[in-house]
């Protein structure tokens, strides 16, 4: 009865706890670990033209749209007293920026924040064959000269585009005609297409921008996409390499001119960019609030962000406590206290794993000693735990200040050991060494270090505690574990090791 | 292998920590009826008015001033035991041999001066001993002189019979045999040895020592273990059972000593008894206490329970063989 009851009940809150989860996953689209989707970008175009007279200034300005590998979440304009329209949809999303009496440098604004999303790979239409170029001569003959060269030494679609690229690039006569006497990236782009498109080969020319951290007066590149029947592929223009790296996002699927301004001189368009990752979060939350606000206002991620780290650490407790649960009861390590090995790996995430113990080992066997000294003074029992105490603390500050002298920083996170918990540490050791001998007293100490490294070593993965902060509803599930756990009746692995004696077959 | 040890152990009846406290002490054990067993005085007074036997209560101390008071207590007797009440695995427990003109000399052979001796029973009343650390109070009670029949298989202290009481049967026991390494205490934590006890005939197997190995030789006297007949063992036994409804607890742990004068005296009772009887035995406690569950409520009085629990051991604790 009590059984089913607890199942019941561990059935309940697993369901709870995975249904949410699975619907903040799903629907709301939050993103499984911290290190997908982490990398935002905040791409900042600046928007700049000049008017020596006042009078009527008019800018368009192509608007990324659905570019691969990003989601565009957040999109601000800052545009000066000029009148703002976003014009038509999709790939042709343009800004449109108006001011009747315009004069001098005037500079606008566009700002992105977009987040790396690898999986979104928005469908690109799949296109007819594109017309052969009519072209005038001599241009005509000597665009078949460079298709025939191309073809001669192409096995397929993706070897001819990187073939067309490389011809594009060279200096003879016959791509001077097309190219100029100083090769621009555009006009070379423009004859890639050209060779390609007297193939009949679908493919046109896209802008974009290389994303790279703090870089300013950054610049659209040209880049060749090219269909080969299947998937469209990426080119390099400038190289002939294949594939579009991961940090490059995709600004207009056209190569006509981004920036486009009536009755002002000089229209330039210059990019900046930053890079963050701790808006990972904020990503998520902003994609939910803007779907589903009432269930992010529950969130977590509402929460002042000071109390927001401080729950990322909070929230690890019960998976500590888990797995104090699981090293106790299944495996049988004897540890000092309850949930002391716990607090010790809250420690050690300060200290650091192995300065951790080291400070840890040398503080509590210096506590003891002092500890078996102060035994012979015949002190009262709460007296002795103060005295104890307080020679931890002053121990504490000692190797502080010995580290530092000798130069060795860790020493200083010494401070960060909870000064009580060692104190207690001390007392219970020293009692366990008179009553049960020094054998067990270093056993349980032994158990507690193995217990502490074991939770700190699950609680420093950043992506258990992104994942317990953006799904706290999962520690239902945890939950539900410690219940079962809890009525686990089997052996505990080392009862296998003490009980050896009985396993010969039993009488 | 993992695999194969487990099955071994299950098919042997082994019982492990978990399954004691889930199964055994949580559904049998109420916790109002724990203070009985933790503390001792509880525990003594209780047994008094059951007729069990107990050490004579010389007196108890609850505050450090009374310490002056111990004087009077022992005046005229030559050995005494301190022993916190709630003490727990034998932690606190201070067995006197002799004291003379303030100096007491210890069961194992240590010397304390009356400095010593209040220092030891401050700490025990400020709660150094007992589970949580709270106040404790100290008994001054009366020191067993133990029967001879252990002298060749003990160092020193006082031996005692660990008897386990399921449903207020005697199903399984050992007898706790103190080593030079226990300091004459007979707790297996503390280094004791643990020799089985057959229940049908009170005789001796051959013991654990720490680390649990089987040894049928005491490491300090090199006398043979098993074989040995304990003495009074149906008493002892009568005894055990009759604690099922001095406690009202259905698994318990039952610690007798063997007086040379007064016969089996009960030392304490345990809520929660450790589990290595079973390497002592040899068998598994599981598969005893499920040989006793098909017979319900048949055995009503704890000397029908005790003939019953031997013919059971006579027949090997096999379930079959009861009905």
């Amino acid at each position: 009865m009590r059984l089913r009851h607890l199942l019941i009940l561990v059935l309940v809150l697993s369901v709870i706890g995975t249904g949410f989860f699975v619907f903040k996953w799903q629907v709301l689209g939050f993103p499984l670990s911290a290190d997908r989707d982490a990398d935002t970008w905040t791409v900042e175009a600046r928007v700049a033209f000049s008017r020596s007279t006042a009078g009527p200034v008019k800018a368009s300005f192509g608007l990324p749209s659905e570019p691969p590998g990003f989601r565009i979440f957040d999109e601000q304009f800052i545009s000066r007293g000029y009148g703002l329209a976003l014009e038509g949809e999709g790939e042709s999303r343009r800004a449109v920026w108006s001011l009747r009496r315009a004069r001098g440098e005037q500079a606008l604004y566009y700002r992105v924040t977009l987040f790396r999303d690898r999986t979104h790979q928005p469908e690109r239409p799949v296109p007819g064959f594109p017309p052969v170029p009519r072209l005038e001569e001599p241009e005509a003959s000597a665009l078949d000269e460079l298709v025939t060269r191309v073809r001669q030494e192409s096995a397929d679609i993706a070897t001819f585009a990187a073939g067309a690229i490389r011809v594009a690039q060279g200096t003879e006569g016959a791509v001077r005609l097309f190219t100029g006497a100083r090769p621009d990236p555009a006009a070379q782009a423009d004859l890639v297409i050209k060779i390609l498109h007297s193939a009949r080969i679908p493919a046109q020319v896209i802008q974009a921008l290389r994303l790279a951290d703090d870089r300013r007066d950054a610049e659209l590149e040209f880049w060749i996409m090219v269909h080969n029947g299947s998937e469209w592929l990426y080119f390099d223009p400038r190289e002939g390499r294949r594939g579009l790296p991961a940090n490059t996002l995709v600004w207009s699927w056209s190569g006509e001119r981004v920036l486009e301004v009536e009755g002002a001189r000089s229209p330039r368009v210059s990019f900046s960019m930053r890079y963050t990752i701790e808006d990972a979060l904020r990503v998520a939350e902003f994609r939910a609030q803007r779907d589903h606000p009432r269930i992010v206002d529950f969130s977590l991620l509402n929460l002042p962000l000071q109390t927001q780290s401080l729950y990322s650490i909070l929230l690890l407790v019960p998976l500590g406590a888990f797995l104090v649960v699981l090293l106790r009861n299944v495996v049988g390590i004897s540890t000092f206290g309850t949930f002391m090995p716990v607090l010790v790996a809250m420690a050690f995430r300060e200290t650091q794993l192995l300065n951790g113990i080291v400070l840890f080992v040398l503080i509590v066997a210096a506590g003891l000693s002092i500890r078996f000294y102060l035994e012979r003074l015949r002190l009262l029992l709460v007296p002795r735990l103060a005295a104890v105490l307080t020679v931890v603390v002053l121990l504490m500050a000692l190797v502080s200040i010995v580290t530092h002298r000798l130069g060795i920083e860790v020493g200083l996170s010494v401070a960060l050991f909870p000064m009580v918990i060692i104190a207690m540490t001390i007392e219970r050791m020293s009692i366990l060494w008179e009553e049960r001998g020094p054998a067990e007293a270093i056993k349980e100490g032994i158990g507690t270090l193995v217990a502490a490294a074991v939770i700190y070593l699950v609680m420093i993965m950043p992506a258990v505690r992104y994942f317990l902060l953006v799904f706290p509803e999962t520690l239902l599930v945890v939950l539900a574990a410690i219940l079962l756990l809890g009525r686990y009746t089997g052996y505990r692995l080392t009862e296998l090791l003490r009980f050896r004696a009985l396993a010969g077959g039993g009488k | 292998m993992i695999r194969r040890r487990w099955r071994a152990l299950q098919a042997a009846g082994v019982m492990g920590i978990n399954r004691r406290n889930a199964d055994y002490i949580m559904p049998l054990n109420p916790r109002r009826n724990f203070p009985i067993v933790d503390n001792k005085l509880l525990t003594k007074e209780r047994a008094i008015l059951h007729g069990v036997p107990v050490p004579e209560l010389y007196g108890q101390l609850s505050t450090p001033h009374e310490i002056r008071d111990l004087a009077g207590m022992i005046a005229g007797k030559p050995g005494f035991v301190v022993k916190p009440a709630h003490g727990s695995q034998g932690d606190g427990i201070l067995v006197i041999m002799e004291q003379r003109k303030g100096r007491y000399r210890t069961a194992g052979g240590r010397l304390l001066d009356e400095a010593d001796m209040e220092h030891h029973i401050t700490n025990a009343l400020s709660g150094q001993f007992s589970l949580g650390g709270l106040p404790d109070q100290v008994m001054v009670e009366y020191r067993v002189r133990f029967d001879p029949v252990f002298d060749e298989v003990s160092f020193q202290g006082v031996p005692d019979l660990r008897i386990i009481v399921y449903r207020g049967f005697p199903i399984m026991s050992m007898v706790r045999l103190p080593t030079r390494q226990s300091d004459g205490k007979a707790n297996l934590h503390q280094g004791a040895m643990g020799a089985g006890i057959d229940i049908a005939t009170g005789l001796t197997l051959p013991a654990v020592a720490p680390g649990n190995i089987v040894l049928d030789e005491h490491p300090d006297t090199g006398a043979r273990i098993s074989g040995r007949t304990i003495p009074h063992w149906k008493e002892a036994l009568h005894m055990a059972a009759r604690c099922y409804e001095l406690a009202g607890l259905g698994y318990l742990g039952v610690d007798i000593v063997l007086d040379a004068e007064r016969g089996p005296l009960l030392l304490e009772l345990n809520a929660r008894p450790g589990l290595n009887v079973q390497i002592a035995n040899g068998d598994g406690l599981r598969r005893r206490t499920e040989a006793f569950d098909p017979l319900g409520e048949r055995a009503h009085t704890p000397l029908e329970r005790v003939a019953l629990a031997r013919d059971m051991a006579r027949r090997g604790f096999r379930a079959d063989h009861a009905a």
